[in-house]
C-alpha cells in the first residue's frame, strides 16, 4: 500500500527532497554565488521538467493515503500552470537578484518548498493534508516577502502578510473544525456523503463560511485582500511576480476543489458567499486601481480584479465554470508573466523605478517593448479580439449559463471601469507627456517572456492552444 | 454573351477608377468607353434574338439561409432584351459625350483630377442598372435597386464643393429610402407567402395569391393586392412618381450626362421595369393596378402643369421626364405593359437626346442654365438646334393622325393614350392634356432658346461656339432612334406581333384584360386626340413666345396666384418640408441634445468623473497601512457573510 502512495506523490516528494539537498549544498558549499546562480536554474529546469512529467502522465484518478491526496485531471492541470508559471518567474527573477544582491540559495529553495505546499493544496482531499499544503506554502512565502532583509519595506510586507495569513488560517482552522464537529469527518469524500444525506446545517454552512474567507485570503478577493497591495509593493519584485501567478493558480483551485469536491451538493448555499466575493472583488480591484501611481501596487489591484472574474466562474457551480475558471487562470498567469518580464525592466541609470509616469513617450524609446505591453494591457483589459477577451467571455457565458445573469451584468460594469487603467498605461507609452522616462536595456531572456507572451495573445485567438479543451477535460474529472 | 455584356462595365469602372494613376486619365476613360461600347454591341445582338421562354444563366450561388436560396443569375427574356439596349446604348453614347463635356470643369482647380472618378461612376451606374435588369430574383433586383441609387447619389453629389449638390444628393438618397422601404416590405412580404424570392417560383403563384388575405397592421388585407402595392411604393420613389417625385428635379444639380443617363433614360425608368417584370403578379390585383394608373396621370398631370412655367432649362426637361414617367405607369397600370416598355424604350431616345442637347447648350452658354438668357441661338449652334429639334418633334409626338408614320414619340405616346382610353376615362382626359401642356413646354423651350433675340450677357452669346464631334455624334446616333424606333417597332410593342415578340416575359390575364385588343378598336377621334392637344399646345407656344412674348408676362402678372403656385412646383417642397423634414430635424435634435447629449453622455460622465473617483479616493483611504484595519476589515467581511446566512438560512 505504502509504494503504492510513494508513486502517487512521487511529484511533490522528489520536489521537497530536491528543496532539502539544494539547501544543503548551499550551506555546505564555499562560493555562495556560484552555487546560489546553479541552484536557481536547476530548479527553473526542475520545475519545467516536473511540469512536463505530470502533464504528461497518463490519464486517470488516483489517490494515496486513504484519499487524502488526490492526483486527478483537475490538479494536473493547476500543477502543470503553477509550475511553468514558478519556473518563468524564476528565469526572470535571476538578473534582478544579481543586481540587487540577492540571489542567495534560500529564494530558490523557498520557492520550491511553496511549490510542493501549493501542489499539496490543489491534489488535497482532506481538510487535514488541504493545511498541510497551505501552511507550507504560506510560510514559505511570508520569508520570501521580506526575504530583503535590510529594506524596510520587505520587512514591513513580510511582517503584515504573515500577521494576517496567521489570521486567515485561524479563520479557515475553525471552520475546518465546524465542518469536523458537523460531520465527523475530514476527507471531502465523506464530507459530501454527508452534506448529500443529512443536507447543510447551520452550523456546517458557518463551517464553510469560515473555510471560504480563510480562502478568499489567498486568493486575495475583496474584502481580504487588504494585504495585497501593501505586499506586492514591499516585496522585491521577482517575489511579486511570483505571488501574481502560481499561488493565486493554487489557491484558485484549491477553492474549486473544497467547494466542488467536499460541498458539491450545496452549490447554491456557496453560491452566494461566491457571488459576494467576485463582484466585491471585481470593483474594488477596478475602482482602486485607478488611483495608483506605483505599477506594482497597480497589478496587486489589478490581480484582486481578476481573481473577481475567476471566482465568477467558480460562482456558477458547474463543470462549464470550473472549465472557465482554469481558462482564465492560464491566461491570467500567461499574461502576468509577460507583464512582470516588463516590470522587472523598468529602471532608470540601474535603479528600479516603479512610477507609472516613467511610461510617458516610453513607445519612442522602445517601440518594441511597448508594443508588447500594450497588447499585453489590452488583454488584461479583456479587448476583443484578444486572447483576455477569451478568459472573460468563458466566465461570462458560464456566469449566464449558470442564471447568474446579473453577475455577469456587474462583471462587464467592472471591465469597463478596470479598462480605464490599463489604457491610461498605453496612453502615456503613447500619448503621454515626455518625461525623464525609462532607459534601460533588457536581456534576451526577458525579451522572449515579454515578446512570447504578448504573441500568445494575438497568435492564441486561433484556438487558444488547446487549453480550452484540456481545461475542459480537467474540470470534468473535478466534478463528479 | 449576356455575362461580359453585364461585367464589362464593372471592368471599367474598376479600371477607370482605381487603376487610373497607373494607366493615366486619358486611357483610363478610353477603357470605360470602350468596354460600354463593347457591351452595346453584343446586347443589340441579343436584342435580335428570339424569345419565347426566358433562359437563365447562372453565375453562382449567392446565399443559402433555411429556405432562403437565391443565386446571382441572369434571366434573359424580351424585356431584359429591351432595357439591355436601352441601358448600354444610351449609356456608351454618354459617354463618349462626356469626353466633350467633362472636358474643362470649372468647379475644379488646375491639375485635379475628376474624370476618371466621372467615368467609374457612370460605368459602375451601368454595372447596377444591368444588374437590376437581368436579375433572376428579387434580391437581385434590389441590389441592383440599391446600386443605381448609390451611383445616383455620387453623381448628383459629383460636385461635392457646391453645397446645393450636396444636398440634392441627399435628397435623392433619403426620398428613395422612403420607396425602398415599400420595396423591401415587397420582397418580404413575398418571401412570406411563397416561400421563395426567385421568379420562376413567384410568378406561378399569382393565382393562388389573389385568395390569399394575411394580417397587416390592424386588418386583414388581400395578399397580392398588399405586396403589389407595396412594390410599387418602390417604384414610385426611383421613378419619381406624384408625393415621392421631389428628388428629381433637384437632382439637376449633377452634370448633364448624368441627367440624361440615369434621371431621364435608365435609372428613373426602373419604376416601369419592376411593374411590367412583375406583371404576373400585378395582373391579379387590380386594386393596385388602378391605383397605379391613378398616380401615373396624376403625375403626368401636375408634372407637365410646372413644366409650363420653369426657367431652368434642365428643370424642364426633369419636369417632362417625370411627365412621360407618368405616361409609362398608366400603361401599365391599365394593363399593356408591352406599351409601357414602348414608351420607356423611345423616351429613353428622344429625352437621352434632349438632355445631351440642352448639355450642348449650356456647354456653349458657359455653363448659363436659365433659358430667359438664352435666344436667337438657332444659327450659332445650328447641329443642336436640329438635334434639339427632332427631339421636341419626337417628344411632342408630331407624325401623321390614323397612320403608323411619325417620330418615336408619337406612336408610343398616342398608344398609351388610346390604352388609357380603354381602361379609365380620368387617366385618358389627364393624359391628352398633359399632351397639349407637353407640346406647349417644349416648343416654349424650343423658341425661348434658339428662336428670337439674344438676351442675357452679349459676352457670352459672342463666344457660343457648337459643340465638338464627341458631344454631336451622340447626339446624332440618337436622333435616329428618335425619329425611327416608333415606327420600326410599333408592332412589336403595340401591334399584333405582341405575344410573339414578348412570349413568356410579360403576363396578361386574357380572362380579364382586354385592354390590348380594345385599345386598337377605339374611334378615329380618340386616336387624333393627342394630334390635337399637341397642335393646340404648339399654336399657343407660338403666340405667346414667336407673335407676342409680352403675352406670358402679362398673363402672369394677371393670375399671379396661379403663376406663383406653378413656378413653386405646387409648393410640394414646402409642404413636405413644413409635415416631415422639421418635425425630423425637431426630434433628430432633441435626441441628440437632449437624449445623448445631456442624458446619456451626462450620466456616463457623471459616473466616470464623478462617481468612480470619488469610489478610488474612498479605497485609496481604507487602504491606510495599518494592520489592525487590514485585520478589522477581515473580520467584518466574515461578519458580514455570518450575517447575512444567520438571516437568510442560506438556500432553505
Amino acid at each position: 500500500m505504502l509504494s503504492n502512495d510513494i508513486s502517487v506523490i512521487l511529484p511533490e516528494l522528489l520536489l521537497a527532497v530536491f528543496a532539502m539537498a539544494s539547501l544543503m549544498i548551499g550551506v555546505w558549499s564555499k562560493k555562495q554565488e556560484a552555487v546560489s546562480n546553479l541552484i536557481l536554474w536547476a530548479t527553473a529546469i526542475i520545475f519545467v521538467v516536473f511540469g512536463a512529467w505530470i502533464g504528461l502522465s497518463p490519464e486517470g484518478t488516483s489517490t494515496a493515503f486513504n484519499g487524502a491526496f488526490v492526483n486527478d485531471g483537475f490538479a494536473r492541470f493547476s500543477k502543470v500552470v503553477m509550475l511553468w508559471g514558478g519556473a518563468s518567474m524564476m528565469v526572470l527573477s535571476r538578473d534582478y537578484l544579481l543586481k540587487n544582491d540577492l540571489l542567495k540559495y534560500e529564494y530558490p529553495a523557498l520557492i520550491t518548498l511553496a511549490m510542493v505546499g501549493m501542489m499539496m493544496m490543489v491534489s488535497a482531499g482532506d481538510l487535514m493534508a488541504l493545511y498541510m499544503g497551505l501552511e507550507l506554502q504560506s510560510l514559505s512565502l511570508y520569508v520570501i516577502a521580506a526575504f530583503r532583509r535590510d529594506s524596510l519595506r520587505s520587512t514591513e510586507a513580510g511582517l503584515k502578510y504573515f500577521v494576517l495569513g496567521a489570521l486567515s488560517s485561524g479563520l479557515l482552522l475553525y471552520g475546518a473544525s465546524l465542518v469536523y464537529g458537523y460531520t465527523g469527518t475530514t476527507s471531502f469524500t465523506a464530507i459530501s456523503s454527508v452534506v448529500t444525506l443529512e443536507g447543510v446545517s447551520l452550523g456546517l454552512l458557518f463551517g464553510l463560511v469560515f473555510l471560504a474567507t480563510g480562502m478568499a485570503f489567498k486568493v486575495s478577493a475583496a474584502p481580504f485582500h487588504m494585504w495585497t497591495p501593501d505586499v506586492y509593493e514591499g516585496s522585491p519584485t521577482p517575489v511579486t511576480g511570483f505571488f501574481a501567478t502560481a499561488p493565486k493558480v493554487a489557491a484558485a483551485a484549491m477553492f474549486a476543489r473544497v467547494l466542488f469536491d467536499a460541498f458539491g451538493e450545496a452549490v447554491s448555499d456557496w453560491q452566494q458567499i461566491l457571488v459576494f466575493l467576485s463582484i466585491a472583488s471585481m470593483f474594488l480591484g477596478s475602482i482602486a486601481a485607478i488611483g495608483q501611481k506605483n505599477i506594482k501596487r497597480l497589478m496587486a489591484y489589478s490581480s484582486i480584479a481578476h481573481m473577481g472574474f475567476a471566482l465568477m466562474g467558480l460562482a456558477a457551480g458547474t463543470e462549464e465554470g470550473a472549465q472557465s475558471l482554469l481558462i482564465y487562470l492560464a491566461i491570467y498567469v500567461t499574461m502576468n508573466v509577460g507583464v512582470f518580464a516588463f516590470i522587472l525592466n523598468m529602471e532608470r541609470d540601474g535603479r528600479p523605478i516603479l512610477s507609472i509616469d516613467s511610461l510617458g513617450m516610453y513607445s519612442r524609446v522602445a517601440p518594441g517593448r511597448a508594443l508588447a505591453l500594450a497588447i499585453l494591457m489590452f488583454s488584461l483589459a479583456g479587448i476583443p479580439p484578444l486572447v483576455g477577451f477569451f478568459g472573460k467571455f468563458y466566465v461570462l457565458s458560464a456566469a449566464v449559463d449558470a442564471g447568474l445573469i446579473w453577475l455577469a451584468v456587474a462583471g462587464v460594469i467592472a471591465s469597463v471601469i478596470g479598462a480605464y487603467y490599463y489604457l491610461r498605461i498605453i496612453f502615456l507609452m503613447y500619448f503621454g507627456e515626455q518625461t525623464e522616462g525609462l532607459n534601460g536595456t533588457m536581456p534576451a531572456a526577458h525579451w522572449v517572456f515579454l515578446g512570447g507572451a504578448a504573441a500568445a495573445m494575438v497568435l492564441g485567438v486561433y484556438n487558444l492552444f488547446g487549453v480550452e479543451s484540456i481545461a475542459g477535460i480537467a474540470a470534468a474529472t473535478l466534478i463528479h | 454573351m449576356p455575362t461580359i455584356i453585364l461585367f464589362a462595365p464593372l471592368i471599367g469602372a474598376i479600371i477607370a477608377g482605381f487603376f487610373w494613376r497607373l494607366i493615366g486619365e486619358k486611357s483610363a476613360q478610353i477603357v470605360a468607353t470602350s468596354l460600354l461600347f463593347l457591351s452595346c454591341a453584343l446586347s443589340w445582338v441579343l436584342f435580335f434574338g428570339h424569345y419565347e421562354h426566358s433562359e437563365t444563366h447562372t453565375i453562382m450561388q449567392w446565399l443559402e439561409s433555411g429556405s432562403l436560396s437565391v443565386d446571382w443569375a441572369i434571366r434573359l427574356d424580351r424585356l431584359t432584351a429591351v432595357m439591355l439596349i436601352v441601358v448600354t446604348t444610351v449609356s456608351s453614347l454618354v459617354h463618349l459625350y462626356s469626353f466633350g463635356y467633362m472636358a474643362h470643369d470649372d468647379n475644379w482647380k488646375e491639375g485635379e483630377s475628376y474624370k476618371p472618378r466621372f467615368f467609374a461612376y457612370l460605368s459602375f451606374f451601368t454595372f447596377a442598372m444591368l444588374m437590376l435588369v437581368t436579375s433572376d430574383n428579387l434580391l437581385q433586383m434590389f441590389f441592383g435597386w440599391e446600386g443605381v441609387g448609390v451611383a445616383s447619389y455620387l453623381l448628383i453629389g459629383f460636385y461635392y464643393r457646391k453645397p446645393s449638390a450636396n444636398a440634392a444628393a441627399m435628397k435623392a438618397f433619403i426620398v428613395n429610402r422612403v420607396g425602398d422601404f415599400g420595396f423591401a416590405l415587397g420582397i418580404f412580404g413575398i418571401f412570406m407567402l411563397t416561400d421563395s424570392i426567385n421568379f420562376s417560383d413567384i410568378f406561378t403563384e399569382g393565382h393562388h395569391l389573389a385568395e390569399l388575405t394575411f394580417p397587416f397592421l390592424w386588418m386583414e388585407v388581400n395578399a397580392i393586392e398588399t405586396v403589389t402595392l407595396l412594390l410599387f411604393i418602390g417604384a414610385m420613389g426611383k421613378s419619381a412618381q406624384l408625393f415621392l417625385h421631389t428628388w428629381l428635379p433637384d437632382a439637376m444639380e449633377g452634370p448633364t450626362p448624368v441627367s440624361a443617363l440615369i434621371h431621364a433614360a435608365t435609372m428613373v425608368t426602373a419604376g416601369v421595369f419592376l411593374v411590367c417584370r412583375m406583371s404576373p403578379l400585378f395582373e391579379y390585383a387590380p386594386g393596385t393596378l388602378h391605383f397605379v394608373t391613378i398616380i401615373g396621370a396624376l403625375t403626368a398631370f401636375v408634372a407637365a402643369t410646372i413644366g409650363l412655367v420653369q426657367n431652368d432649362i434642365k428643370r424642364v426637361i426633369a419636369y417632362s421626364t417625370m411627365s412621360q414617367l407618368g405616361y409609362m405607369f398608366v400603361a401599365a397600370g391599365v394593363g399593356v405593359y408591352s406599351v409601357a416598355m414602348f414608351h420607356l424604350f423611345t423616351h429613353a431616345f428622344f429625352k437621352a437626346m434632349l438632355f445631351l442637347g440642352a448639355g450642348s447648350v449650356i456647354h456653349a452658354m458657359h455653363h448659363e442654365q436659365d433659358m430667359r438668357n438664352y435666344g436667337g441661338l438657332r444659327k450659332k449652334i445650328p447641329y443642336t438646334f436640329w438635334a434639339m429639334m427632332i427631339g421636341t418633334l419626337a417628344i411632342t409626338g408630331v407624325g401623321i393622325p390614323l397612320t403608323h408614320i411619325g417620330f418615336a414619340g408619337f406612336l408610343s405616346k398616342d398608344a398609351i393614350i388610346e390604352s388609357a382610353f380603354v381602361g379609365n376615362s380620368f387617366a385618358f382626359w389627364a393624359l391628352v392634356v398633359a399632351a397639349c401642356f407637353t407640346s406647349f413646354y417644349s416648343w416654349r423651350l424650343m423658341f425661348l432658346t434658339f428662336f428670337g433675340t439674344e438676351r442675357g450677357d452679349h459676352h457670352t452669346h459672342e463666344h457660343a461656339h457648337d459643340s465638338p464631334l464627341v458631344m454631336l455624334i451622340p447626339l446624332g446616333v440618337l436622333a435616329l432612334g428618335a425619329i425611327f424606333a416608333g415606327m420600326l417597332w410599333y408592332e412589336d410593342f403595340f401591334g399584333h406581333r405582341v405575344e410573339e415578340w414578348f412570349g413568356t416575359a410579360i403576363y396578361t390575364n386574357h380572362e380579364t384584360n382586354h385592354t390590348l385588343h380594345d385599345a386598337h378598336e377605339v374611334g378615329p377621334w380618340v386616336k387624333a386626340s393627342p394630334f390635337i392637344a399637341m397642335v393646340l399646345g404648339f399654336a399657343v407656344a407660338y403666340w405667346f413666345y414667336i407673335w407676342n412674348p409680352e403675352r406670358p408676362k402679362q398673363l402672369a402678372a394677371r393670375n399671379p396666384g396661379a403663376y406663383q403656385f406653378l413656378l413653386n412646383k405646387w409648393y410640394f417642397d414646402e409642404v413636405y418640408d413644413f409635415l416631415f423634414v422639421r418635425p425630423a430635424q425637431h426630434i433628430g435634435r432633441f435626441l441628440w441634445k437632449g437624449v445623448d447629449g445631456k442624458t446619456i453622455d451626462g450620466a456616463i460622465n457623471g459616473v466616470a468623473m464623478g462617481i468612480i473617483p470619488r469610489l478610488t479616493r474612498f479605497a485609496g483611504r481604507l487602504q491606510s497601512g495599518f494592520l489592525f484595519h487590514y485585520a478589522f476589515a477581515m473580520i467584518l467581511g466574515v461578519v458580514a457573510i455570518i450575517t447575512w446566512f444567520a438571516i437568510t438560512g442560506g438556500a432553505h
